[in-house]
């Protein structure tokens, strides 16, 4: 059995396109245990001389890192709760109850993805001003609670969701609420999870609003509490590398676990039904 | 089935309730007064420890102290004002002040500050002082005074044949070239970060003109003196002497000063401590500092530093103002150099330290008799911004002199364009 | 008649939220934009401006706003096909019969996508270092000298989409992967028969087969290029020589550094425009392609 010479090719550039992809998040696992100072030299040193915990100690004694990852795991869950009390009662709705409006509502919905949220984004601002909100996990949250895609993926999933399973339901005297909850929500599981996981991973990576918002740096998330370490300690690249794992490898860990369900999601809301 | 609906929304609100609720981290409310002090950088690292000990005075008053990155402090406290979410005091870059008098956000300090034993106005340095008083009203109280000079690497300067460091534009440019023909490894005469406008600040303040004309009205960086300026500067970047660099590109500015990468750099007091405490021990006797040269002799530099501020939004002035009083001390303040290296604002915080023997200390002391604040409008930390891009701008040679000082005035006059309106409406009125 | 009052039972939360929410900060926007809200006015009301397209006009003569749209296109430009490009070859290679590992390095080529920018982003600045930098390093081993990645107004928007390509292939790879898999067995038997070398195979069976998908995928990806504000924040802040300020990044600036709210809004309508006209000539590729 002599390997072709094409799977050799095939594998070898798939082994390429690996390293390319994971090279540079191994190496910031790498250079978060060297000594401070060390990463800095040429040419650049693949593995820590003698691997230190130093940076890690460094991040949770002196800058808010800590503190950031309790703030972003508590936003995340918050969100991934409220966006599934808001988008999957929506999303059924569009696809299994007939009300007046319901396609030109959907299409209207549909329509509103391509405004690019940061249209809304000063406006809003003003408004959490308005309302006492600058600066509270609420602010960074409410915006986001219900959202189009989220209502989408529930709907093309629900399509597939019997009637007449529905039907019976209702014939035996349930109520809408009783049906939801007992025939609806357990045949729309996968999908929760997938929506979940979603939302989750979009929260615990959102930049840019939490920026805005929280002017506390206690309530600081992991990216914004890092972006000002970047800032701050432009020097400490030992230091900046040990954050980065911090915020990196809790978002990987949840993917690897629940990968089946983020690839499904991504296709369903990628690939119209 | 209206009834319904409303069960829904309750469902939907009690685990948004529950979300309010885990989100108020519900603290014990002991009746003790919590202050909310911002600081910045450094400082905001070092002052948990004066704080501790005003604490221990000041029984059932607790300070809060919140860092800031200096590259964001800005936007920050903009944005902490407008979502009313501004602390009860903050350490505030005196260039700053203007701007944030002009919106109402801070308290007026004149009445507290004339009736304190501990704030004597007459114990500052004048020029630090004035920078905190807008229209006739005082807004913030020095804290630290920060200026602009020379640190540069005195072995270098002897190998290329000089025993002084320079006194004028002229001697500098000589040492500069000479330097930058010392053999070796590559290497540049002086760093003048692409992402800080202060260098070309500089030397724009030791012209005779002034950077704006007709009370902040427009731009005045056409003026011969500006002209010759922004000439001096982009010569360091034409004749190789400076590398067309930011900070955040030199990867460790001290590493770097010790390899004899750069022989000049232009920063504040700050770095005096850092200098002492990154440098390698066999270079303890290679670096000093100097006074800046100016274009025909000793020349000018910033009334740069920060400021107390207390916020008008603050429901806790009293206990805000015993704060600012005890960080005005001078015994207070020489705590605070020793810890932070920034240098007090006060004559007498001087007297009596180690401040008085620091050789590196001396040329800040010289420096600061003469000292030129920036204008005092609020739109000056937009106009200093400007004067960064297109200095980067100049400096990459996308830009002729001649074209940038246009520039920069055109930008001026469009950035000031509001504060005209406004002039002249409140002078129709 | 009871489930048409529960479907808006069941939508009127959600609708209310993206209503409170997105919609009427749209509408506001819009009215912010024909305004000069600024710093002036956040203090005192009466210092507020009608000026109507005069933000606009403003806008078209600032150079800054020129300059940040230009990055913006190259952005979009040059990323959007290298971004599909790579993404397709990735899902080719996986796709491929004699591929071993598949769940693997499917795993590791999507991993990047699912990290947290700010995070990535500090170690690229680490490997895009002009003297310590792992990739000048490399570079060095076959001749070249070192770049100044984000230090030169020429490379810095190239390293950013270098990054983002990195950053966001993983995702579309998956998508081609789904369509190829779709692609029915038949079609290759027929060519096969026909005897069609492997390239011609992918000439006229794979490829014409991914166009819809291919068009798709575009439109995504181009929207979500045409928002690019993270990476510059965090790598470059719009630096060097504002080579890499994006519409948004200066849209931010302008917002939320100077606060004059009714010329970051008028800038945030220029991009929805441009947007919008972008996808709607695709979405009319989109339509032409799926014709039968």
């Amino acid at each position: 059995m002599r390997p072709q010479p094409r799977a050799l090719l095939v594998n070898a550039a798939l082994l390429a396109a690996a390293v390319v992809s994971l090279g540079p998040l191994a190496w910031m696992v790498s250079v978060s245990f060297m000594a401070p100072g060390e990463a800095s030299s040429s040419p650049p040193p693949l593995l820590p001389r003698a691997a230190t915990l130093e940076n890690y100690h460094q991040l949770f004694a002196r800058t808010g890192m800590g503190r950031g990852f309790a703030n972003s795991l508590f936003l995340a869950t918050a969100a991934t709760l409220l966006a599934l009390c808001f988008n999957v009662t929506a999303g059924y709705a569009f696809a299994k109850l007939r009300f007046a409006g319901r396609e030109r509502i959907f299409r209207l919905l549909l329509g509103a993805l391509i405004i690019p949220a940061q249209v809304a984004m000063i406006p809003l601002f003003l408004l959490l001003k308005q309302l006492g909100l600058v600066n509270t996990y609420l602010g960074v949250l409410l915006p986001s609670v219900a959202n189009v895609f989220g209502i989408f993926l529930v709907r093309q999933y629900a399509l597939s969701i019997p009637d007449e399973l529905l039907e019976a339901a209702r014939i035996d005297g349930a109520g809408e609420f009783r049906l939801f909850w007992s025939i609806v929500l357990p045949s729309l599981s996968p999908i929760l999870v997938t929506l979940a996981i979603f939302t989750f991973l979009g929260s615990w990576n959102d930049f840019l609003w939490p920026l805005i918002v929280l002017t506390d740096d206690d309530r600081h998330t992991l990216p914004v509490a890092l972006a000002s370490l970047t800032r701050e300690h432009v020097q400490d690249s030992e230091l900046m590398m040990a954050g980065g794992v911090i915020t990196v490898l809790p978002v990987l860990v949840l993917f690897l676990v629940l990968q089946r369900y983020y690839i499904q999601g991504l296709l369903a809301g990628s690939i119209k039904g | 089935m209206t009834l319904a609906g409303a069960e829904q929304a309750v469902r939907c609100l009690s685990i948004a309730a529950l979300v309010c609720g885990l989100a108020s981290c519900a603290r014990p409310d002991s009746g003790e007064i919590v202050l909310e002090f911002w600081a910045m950088g450094r400082e905001g690292e070092v002052v948990a420890e004066l704080t501790r000990d005003f604490e221990a005075r000041h029984r059932g008053i607790r300070v809060n102290v919140q860092q800031l990155p200096w590259q964001g402090a800005h936007e920050k406290l903009l944005t902490a004002f407008v979502g009313d979410a501004t602390p009860d005091l903050a350490q505030m870059g005196n260039t700053w002040v203007p701007e944030f008098a002009t919106l109402g956000a801070l308290a007026p300090l004149e009445p507290l500050a004339s009736a304190s034993a501990l704030v004597e106005q007459g114990d500052y340095f004048p020029g630090i002082w004035d920078t905190n008083v807008i229209d006739g009203r005082l807004f913030g109280v020095p804290w630290y005074v920060d200026t602009r000079l020379l640190f540069y690497r005195r072995d270098l300067l002897a190998q290329a044949g000089f025993s002084q460091p320079p006194r004028s534009w002229e001697e500098w440019r000589r040492m500069l070239v000479a330097i930058k023909r010392l053999p070796g490894a590559e290497h540049y005469s002086i760093l003048v970060p692409l992402n800080e406008f202060e260098p070309l600040l500089l030397l724009g303040l030791q012209q005779d003109e002034p950077l704006l004309r007709e009370g902040g009205r427009w731009g005045n960086f056409r003026s011969p003196g500006f002209r010759r300026a922004l000439g001096f500067y982009l010569e360091l970047f034409e004749q190789e002497l400076a590398p067309r660099a930011t900070n955040t590109q030199i990867a460790n500015v001290w590493n770097e000063f010790a390899r004899g990468y750069f022989a000049f750099y232009i920063t504040g007091p700050w770095n005096i401590g850092e200098f002492k405490r990154r440098l390698p021990p066999e270079l303890a006797g290679s670096w000093m500092t100097a006074p800046l040269p100016g274009p025909s002799g000793p020349g000018l530099s910033n009334a740069g530093g920060s400021s107390l501020v207390m916020f008008a939004n603050s429901s806790r002035k009293e206990a805000a103002w015993k704060l600012i009083e005890y960080l005005s001390q001078p015994e207070v303040q020489r705590r605070f150099y020793a810890l932070s290296g920034d240098l007090p604002p006060r004559r007498s915080s001087w007297e009596g330290s180690e401040l008085g023997g620091d050789v590196y200390a001396a040329a800040f002391r010289e420096q600061l008799e003469r000292v030129e604040p920036t204008p005092k409008v609020p739109e000056w930390e937009r106009i200093a911004t400007e004067l960064r891009v297109v200095a980067e701008q100049a400096a990459h040679g996308a830009l002729t002199a001649d074209a940038a000082v246009s520039e920069l005035d055109a930008r001026a006059d469009r950035i000031l364009e509001k504060r005209r309106w406004i002039l002249a409406r409140e002078a129709g009125e | 008649m009871k489930a048409a009052h529960a479907g808006w039972v069941f939508v009127s939360p959600a609708l209310f939220m993206i209503a409170v929410f997105f919609l009427l900060p749209v509408l506001a926007a819009l009215g912010l934009s024909l305004t000069d809200f600024d710093i002036y006015a956040l203090a005192r009301l009466d210092n507020l401006r009608f000026v109507g397209g005069g933000n606009y006009l403003r806008l078209l003569q600032t150079p800054l706003f020129w300059k940040a749209l230009g990055n913006t296109l190259f952005f979009v430009i040059v990323g959007v096909p290298l971004s599909i490009v790579a993404s397709l070859a990735a899902a080719l290679l996986l796709h491929s019969a004699v591929a071993r590992g598949k769940a693997i390095f499917r795993t590791a080529l999507f991993a990047p996508v699912v990290t947290t920018l700010v995070a990535v982003a500090v170690i690229w600045n680490y490997l895009l270092h002009t003297r310590y930098g792992l990739i000048n390093e490399v570079l060095g081993w076959v001749g070249i000298s070192p770049i100044d990645w984000l230090g030169d107004p020429r490379w810095s928007m190239p390293a950013i989409i270098l990054f983002a390509v990195w950053k966001n292939a993983g995702f579309n790879m998956v998508i081609f992967l789904a369509a190829l898999q779709s692609i029915p067995e038949e079609l290759y038997e027929a060519s096969r028969i026909e005897g069609a070398t492997a390239l011609q195979q992918l000439r006229f069976v794979t490829l014409p087969s991914l166009a819809p998908t291919m068009v798709l995928v575009s439109i995504l990806t181009m929207a979500g290029y045409f928002q690019l504000f993270a990476e510059p924040y965090v790598m470059t802040q719009g630096g060097p020589l504002q080579s890499t300020t994006s519409v948004l990044y200066f849209m931010y600036e302008e917002g939320f550094k100077w606060w004059n709210l009714g010329s970051a809004s008028a800038v945030a309508f220029l991009l929805f425009l441009l947007m919008f006209a972008v996808t709607l000539l695709q979405s009319f590729a989109l339509r032409r392609w799926s014709e039968p």
